[in-house]
């Protein structure tokens, strides 16, 4: 149905994780790898506290900004919950990549709902490739928890085909240049983790 | 320069390079980055408006004293500002007028999803709809050229997968434009006296026609034949998603949404065996294409409602597709709605409101949350301002009997917008309502814009600073006091007082949203929890603050809280009978 060389990314999280600036690095990467970029999400109203997803695309010729169901390549996930919202529209030779945290949404808090349990034997259910990434702990190695977006970003970078220094590029590109190194070193550090 | 841009940051860079002098609009999911992206450039007079309407009407008179002028908002505000907007497409314009109306299928940020274009065939004014980011450059240029060329406001418009939407754009060099020294009066254009318009409206309709044979020329209403078994008309991001499902078929892309190029539409028509228009929300195209006599298929498959996606095409063209992830089913997932930050201002009001079982006459801002559970005390949501007069409404249907079983609730930047008018009324009309003005000095939901409350402008700079409790002594309500949402006991009793009472009145609650830079301290020390002292009564709980977690146990439980994410705000100490929570030692 669409040009085969488009690459699909799914981010998911939420609101708080960094997801959006998670997708802003990974987009300008593959613009400086020489890709047609597309990216979209949602503000305001459905950005607070709530659930949050960015559609991320990239190969010779993009079209929709939005990944249309099914067609997911890689499910890029902040949170072991938003995990599951999205395995309906993963492709059909898909990877996993999840950040193994837990945040639990306000009818868990109040006890009304229970947090599923085993996420990631669930995940693997859907998908035979499903990779677990602590990705504030490789942070909060690098010198802080705030660098867990990169660091996870550092994992995602394990499967995309592009030189190393483009990332460091993109990093660079998308943070106040007081906490480049520390971002550089959560991504690093993640990117040669597993 | 290539970069990658947002629809509306690229918007911004089109006003720049189209030597835009005037831009001005009011904060509204999907339109608010252009401002806040046009900021930068320093040439551009740019300025957050008290509402849409003075924002066009500012953009205005830019334009008719002969500078290209650009007025910004979401689709709702085009409501707002429709008055100015179909008188202006009488008077025409000195130098180019574009107004970017920001439309929200799927309602992701909106109270509605009505379908904007509609207002370009109402005003008789031309649309363009872009396509992704670099058309959303391209076509602000474009659309100033059309404005100066047939002397009409100009509408762009987009939808939230444009404006927030990221794609590839390459720079041009900004356009150098003389700037005028002086206006002229043109009595017969810009005075619209019964007898001036009598005498535009009959070159609005001649310009109608003029703008119609230009549609069939613009060469970015685009014929792309490719197999002609299916064709398909589609503009915008709905373009997108049927190239990416139908990748080989023809299209007739449509960037001016109108007037429509009927020529192009005949010829593509006979080119094609099944022609299909694929277009979110209304049957726009479809019902135009059908008056010309051509038969085409749109919302007997595609649906009205709701955001397209590739998908949508497929499904509505040959059908449900193939691949299905073969999978068991999943737990039922618990939701995650948006919530109040931990520590919000408007969280203890809110808690407070519910406890007095009071209708709450509500409107748009983060304080609208107030109305989902725990919480549940917002009764109404309709639009900017209605809170306020919706709640004189109320009062005199009530009589009084009504007399404390109702109040109005209103943000700052909301009331600044549309709540003034609302207030004056009741102080008029002798209504006795209590309007409670969440004041947390900013407009928070679409991301924290200055506005006359603050004392700030779009650019930074200190200055006049509305003073709120007088505006509302002026307007002539008597009683006026300010409350510390922080303290339940005095919000409670503030409350109780001015609803009982058979006089207008206002309340502001006044603290800072917790993510305003300038204004808000936090308290510091994040509270805790006495595992031993907690009972398990989960009255904390009932704030539904994200910072408040439950622990299930055999016969009842006990609550904690995130350290992480508490403010130290304090409010469910406040509730906690037993004393068990504290600040951390
Ligand atoms: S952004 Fe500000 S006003 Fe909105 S929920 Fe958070 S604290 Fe409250
Ligand atoms: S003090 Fe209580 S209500 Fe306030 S932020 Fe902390 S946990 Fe939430």
């Amino acid at each position: 149905m669409q040009d085969t060389k488009t690459t699909n990314i799914l981010m998911a999280g939420v609101g708080g994780q960094g997801v959006i600036l998670a997708s802003e690095i990974v987009a300008e990467a593959m613009l400086r790898a020489g890709y047609d970029v597309k990216k979209s999400e949602v503000h305001g109203m459905a950005q607070r506290g709530g659930s949050v997803t960015s559609h991320l695309r990239f190969g010779t010729k993009v079209y929709s900004p939005i990944i249309p169901d099914g067609e997911v390549d890689i499910l890029f996930s902040f949170e072991l919950l938003e995990t599951l919202r999205y395995v309906h529209m993963l492709g059909a030779h898909p990877l996993i990549i999840v950040n193994n945290q837990k945040i639990l949404p306000p009818s868990v808090i109040m006890g009304k709902d229970h947090y599923p349990d085993n996420i990631p034997d669930l995940l693997s259910q859907y998908c035979a490739r499903v990779h677990l990434v602590s990705a504030l702990d490789i942070a909060r190695s690098a010198g802080n928890p705030k660098a867990l977006n990169v660091a996870f970003v550092g994992a995602l970078s394990r499967h995309i085909d592009i030189p190393e220094s483009i990332w460091h590029d993109a990093i660079a590109a998308a943070l106040p240049p007081k906490i480049v190194d520390l971002n550089i070193k959560a991504f690093t550090l993640a990117r040669q983790n597993q | 320069m290539k970069v990658l841009l947002s629809g509306n940051e690229a918007i911004a860079r089109g006003a720049y390079e189209a030597g835009v002098r005037v831009a001005a609009a009011y904060p509204g999911t999907p339109s608010t980055e252009i401002l806040e992206t046009i900021v930068q450039y320093k040439d551009i007079n740019a300025e957050w408006s008290v509402n849409e309407k003075v924002a066009l009407e500012v953009a205005l008179g830019a334009a008719i004293a002969g500078v290209r002028a650009m007025a910004c908002m979401k689709h709702v505000g085009v409501n707002v500002a429709a008055d100015p907007l179909m008188t202006a497409s009488y008077t025409g314009i000195t130098a180019g007028l574009v107004i970017v109306t920001a439309d929200d299928p799927d309602m992701h940020s909106s109270q509605n999803e009505q379908d904007n274009r509609h207002y370009a065939r109402f005003a008789k004014v031309p649309m363009l709809e872009p396509a992704d980011s670099q058309e959303a450059k391209d076509f602000v240029k474009l659309a100033f050229e059309i404005s100066e060329r047939f002397d009409t406001p100009v509408f762009i418009r987009t939808t939230t997968r444009i404006s927030h939407a990221k794609s590839i754009v390459e720079f041009a060099e900004p356009e150098h434009r003389e700037l005028p020294h002086t206006i002229k009066p043109q009595f017969e254009k810009y005075v619209m006296l019964p007898r001036n318009a009598r005498l535009r409206h009959p070159q609005v309709e001649e310009r109608l026609k003029k703008l119609a044979a230009f549609a069939d020329e613009f060469d970015r209403n685009e014929l792309i034949l490719q197999e002609t078994d299916i064709g398909i008309i589609a503009s915008g991001t709905c373009y997108q998603y049927a190239r990416e499902a139908f990748p080989t078929k023809s299209f007739l892309k449509i960037a001016m949404a109108y007037p429509l190029p009927i020529k192009k539409i005949k010829y593509f028509a006979g080119l094609v065996d099944r022609l299909y228009v694929f277009e979110e929300l209304d049957p726009f195209y479809e019902e135009q294409i059908k008056a010309m006599g051509i038969a085409v298929t749109g919302k007997d498959v595609f649906p009205v409602c709701g955001e397209f996606s590739p998908i949508t095409a497929q499904n509505g063209i040959v059908g449900s597709r193939t691949h299905k992830p073969d999978v068991p089913s999943l737990p039922a997932l618990p939701p995650r709605p948006p919530n109040m930050c931990p520590g919000c201002p408007h969280r203890g009001v809110f808690y407070i409101l519910k406890q007095m079982k009071v209708f709450v006459s509500g409107d748009i801002g983060c304080y609208t949350l107030g109305g989902l559970p725990p919480l549940n005390a917002m009764h109404t949501c309709i639009c900017m301002g209605a809170s306020v007069s919706g709640a004189l409404g109320i009062d005199k249907a009530l009589g009084p009997n009504g007399l404390g079983k109702a109040v109005a609730v209103i943000g700052d930047s909301t009331f600044l917008h549309s709540g003034i008018t609302g207030l004056l009324d009741i102080a008029y009309n002798k209504g006795t309502c209590t309007v409670i003005i969440l004041d947390n000095r900013t407009t928070a939901m679409t991301g924290r814009q200055e506005h006359p409350g603050t004392g700030f402008t779009l650019q930074g700079q200190p200055t006049k600073q509305l003073n709120l409790p007088s505006l509302c002594a002026a307007l002539g309500i008597d009683h006026v006091r300010v409350v510390n949402p922080y303290n339940l006991a005095e919000v409670a009793a503030a409350l109780r007082e001015e609803i009982e009472r058979p006089e207008p009145s206002v309340i502001i609650s006044q603290a800072p949203c917790v993510l305003h830079r300038r204004e808000y301290n936090p308290p510091g020390t994040p509270f805790t929890v006495n595992a031993s002292a907690c009972i398990g009564c989960m009255a904390c709980l009932q704030l539904g603050c994200p910072a408040l977690v439950w622990h299930p146990a055999e016969k009842s439980g006990t609550a904690s809280i995130n350290s992480a994410l508490c403010t130290g705000c304090t409010l469910c100490a406040q509730i906690c009978k037993k004393e068990a929570i504290q600040a951390e030692a």
